[in-house]
């Protein structure tokens, strides 16, 4: 690695006298800081960075408490589940062993259905795909600790909130198929879902812009008296977009009744947390610099998980304000179907990562405590397994990029506006002729 | 010389600039280890260091107003922005900050910025890895905007914009990276090897910023055209028979508009093609110039070969790519007789 001989600055043409500025004593070793990233491939797995509480070790205080007053659990890690997978200290939910097990249900469907359409991609049947594996308990325990006529604003990297809220896996894949079923008519990439009935926010490629957004609807409620809340997804890497520090302030502001989720699966792309600004201060911790309540919680562990989310909802469901709650979890797989993390990231990593699986953790519990077996774990897999490859049977009769029904081209000129205006139907016929003309047809 | 794709010959660009001046500093999202997510800077920080390829956090409205800031104290930063989609949230610290910094100050301060970014559909990116915005940077009095469509040009554009004391905003037709591209996704990809201007100088070399060039002399029309389309373009003509003169502006700000007159001056008639939506779009202004200028010696009306009005479809990319099926249109009218 070349470092440049600085020096030549005060010679060159095109500097010389810039600005007015007089150049002594500039160094020629540069002292800019780079946020380390803890391996790369070919060295091992290193997670000794994480600043781990023990599990029950964090007090829970009361769902009114003044955020200024609260300041440790943004630097704290909220688990329950212990290393023998029992479930300890003041933030234990007590859920019953059915929800539980509705639990691991989303969980494992949420894993299925990713690793099927994960392959479904590979095998061309599909443009592109985005897997959650490893941070399947964040969307799911979360979802399963809001109301149904909450609003929830999710990630791309959320699909257990859909699952959860009991989007047909049917709708979610004639999306991914873009097919005339598709939900978003063909407009958007695979894994930008909606659903205004199920009151789950359309996905936008632009990242952080749904977490003002989720703000704005909050205050909404508030404004018009009503005691739903919204909550927001974003990644932490995405936490860098000016909109992230909108959220905040204006949640601040207006004690809005909302719900911010700070991802931290460690990674962005291949840009280590620390890019983000998680190597000086954990994300959580943003949250009492705007004067809200911040949080740290493992985010692979279902229970712990749950039960923070339960005690941010009662807070803005009670007028105590928002809460910032950063989930600590590991993005155990690529980025998405374009990306290849072993170019930028140590091999096996996931095996190494101190917090767990969620899956894993949240069934041996159960197998301890609930009644939950071996057996019938296994013929709960197979039985979602068919589910899905039922629903993917279905999903196709709807078409797919390459063959079977096509949606209509004439569905690219609507809803750009209400009302088509005539410039588009005009540019409509156009298309049409285009697409007769017998000489360019294919 | 060497064979190169547009990739290699960006990022030759910058190996060639970050070694004869070390004020010129790399920044972006992914771009520094990873060496991008289209692989443009790979390499470049193992070669120069983490502090002149700078990886940086995910905010566009940061990178580009920390570019400035270096800019001013000495530095020529080079920001990638990793999809032209995603350059929004730069707006403002661009068209209020970047493009008129020497202005308000009379000179004063300047920010000599490049900012490069992936444009283009054609990879099934869906409304959100598609878009050409370049129109709307054409339209902020301050900023150059460049756009290459091919390797050789990408090179000597891209060190003509770093040395530049402007700030330019340097888009990169994707589609192109790889091969050339004549619009028609069934057929096989061609790699540059294939292609004239795939061969590109290892070393220094300018390609003038505000010069257009006629890649092809023809007299039945003239096709004045940028990136991608440069090729559907050609393909389109030659499918027609047509003698076609086309011009690839390669600059947009600033506008030869002496090569388009002159070309339109001899041919009489002309389209005019880009992949961006029609409304507003960069060919309106290309339409105007050649309207003032060259009015009476039209021999039939311009016509724009363009993007529909709508936001890049993931369902309808081909419907919606200005395909050579919507040059034949425009080739009907303006090649009536006059
Ligand atoms: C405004 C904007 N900038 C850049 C991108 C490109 N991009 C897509 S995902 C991504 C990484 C996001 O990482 P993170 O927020 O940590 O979420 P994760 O993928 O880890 O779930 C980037 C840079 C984008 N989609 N939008
Ligand atoms: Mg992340």
């Amino acid at each position: 690695m070349n470092v440049p001989d600085y020096s030549v600055w005060f010679n060159e043409k095109q500097h010389s006298g810039d600005h007015g500025r007089k150049l002594t004593g500039m160094p020629r070793t540069p002292r800019l800081h780079l946020p380390p990233t803890p391996a790369r491939p070919g060295e091992s797995p290193d997670f000794s960075y994480l600043q781990l509480s023990p599990a029950g070790a964090v007090p829970r205080p009361d769902v009114n408490a003044r955020a200024r007053d609260i300041g440790y659990l943004s630097l704290e890690l909220v688990r329950v589940l212990d290393d023998a997978h029992d479930a300890v200290g003041p933030w234990h939910p007590h859920l019953e062993p059915a929800e539980l097990q509705v639990g691991l249900r989303h969980m494992l469907l949420t894993r299925i259905y990713d690793d099927r359409m994960q392959r479904n991609q590979r095998s061309g049947k599909i443009t592109f795909y985005m897997r959650s594996l490893g941070e399947e308990a964040v969307a799911v325990a979360q979802c399963m600790a809001l109301r149904p006529r909450d609003m929830l604003f999710p990630s791309y990297r959320t699909q257990g909130l859909h699952i959860a809220r009991g989007l047909p896996l049917v709708d979610m894949m004639c999306q991914l198929l873009s097919n005339t079923r598709d939900m978003c008519k063909g407009r958007q990439l695979p894994v930008m879902y909606h659903s205004a009935a199920q009151r789950l926010f359309s996905i936008s490629g632009n990242l952080a812009t749904q977490f003002p957004q989720a703000v704005g609807w909050a205050m909404a409620a508030a404004i018009k008296g009503e005691d739903d809340l919204a909550a927001a997804w974003i990644g932490e890497g995405s936490s860098a977009e000016a909109d992230f520090h909108h959220a905040l302030l204006f949640a601040a502001v207006y004690q809005a009744p909302v719900i911010l989720n700070l991802v931290n699966n460690q990674w962005a792309i291949s840009t280590f947390q620390g890019y983000a600004g998680g190597e000086q201060r954990s994300f959580a911790a943003r949250g009492p610099g705007y004067g809200i309540a911040g949080i740290r919680v493992d985010g692979n562990d279902f229970l712990a998980v749950h039960a923070v989310t339960q005690w941010a909802a009662e807070r803005a469901r009670i007028g105590a304000g928002p809460t910032l709650i950063e989930l600590v979890t590991y993005r155990a797989a690529a980025h998405s179907t374009s990306d290849d993390p072993s170019r930028y990231r140590a091999k096996d990593d996931y095996a190494h990562w101190p917090l767990g699986d969620p899956i894993e953790r949240l069934k041996a519990h159960l197998i301890k405590h609930a009644g939950w077996t071996e057996e019938r774990h296994q013929a709960l897999v197979e039985e979602l397994d068919a589910q899905v490859t039922a629903s993917w049977k279905e999903a196709v009769t709807h078409g797919t990029l390459a063959d079977g029904p096509r949606l209509d081209p004439d569905l690219m000129f609507e809803d750009v506006f209400k009302v088509m205006p005539p410039n588009l139907e005009r540019q409509r016929a156009a298309m049409h002729a285009e697409r007769s003309d017998v000489r360019w047809r294919k | 010389m060497a064979q190169m794709n547009m990739t290699q010959a960006l990022n030759s660009a910058m190996d060639v600039m970050l070694g004869r001046d070390p004020a010129v500093v790399l920044m972006g999202e992914d771009i520094g280890y990873f060496g991008g997510v289209f692989r443009v800077t790979d390499g470049l920080q193992r070669k120069y260091g983490a502090h002149r390829v700078l990886d940086t956090p995910i905010a566009e409205g940061g990178i580009v107003a920390a570019a400035i800031g270096m800019a001013v104290n000495g530095l020529r930063p080079v920001a990638e922005i990793q999809f032209a989609d995603y350059i929004y949230p730069g707006f403002d610290q661009i068209t209020s900050e970047l493009a008129r910094l020497r202005y308000r100050s009379a000179g004063d301060f300047y920010a000599p910025v490049t900012i490069r970014t992936p444009c283009g559909g054609g990879i099934r990116g869906g409304q959100t890895h598609s878009q050409s915005p370049e129109a709307i940077f054409t339209h902020v009095c301050g900023l150059k905007v460049v756009m290459p469509s091919n390797p050789y040009d990408a090179k000597g554009l891209l060190i003509a914009a770093i040395e530049d004391d402007d700030p330019v905003i340097f888009f990169e037709p994707k589609r192109l990276y790889n091969g050339p591209f004549d619009g028609d996704p069934a057929k096989p990809a061609a790699p540059w090897s294939t292609h004239p201007k795939g061969e590109v100088p290892e070393g220094h070399y300018r390609v003038p910023l505000g010069k257009a060039e006629i890649v092809r002399p023809g007299r039945d029309l003239t096709i004045v055209s940028y990136g991608t389309m440069v090729h559907v373009a050609a393909a389109a003509a030659s499918a027609h028979g047509l003698d076609a003169e086309i011009i690839d502006l390669r600059s947009l700000v600033p506008l030869d508009t002496d090569t388009i007159c002159a070309s339109v001056r001899n041919t009489g008639r002309c389209v005019i093609a880009h992949e961006a939506t029609r409304f507003s779009g960069f060919g309106a202004e290309i339409l105007s110039v050649i309207q003032e200028e060259c009015f009476w010696d039209l021999q039939a009306p311009i016509q724009r070969v363009t993007g529909w009005d709508t936001p890049y479809p993931h369902a309808f990319e081909w419907e919606y790519f200005p395909s050579q099926a919507r040059f034949a249109a425009a080739f009907r009218v303006v090649m009536e007789p006059a």
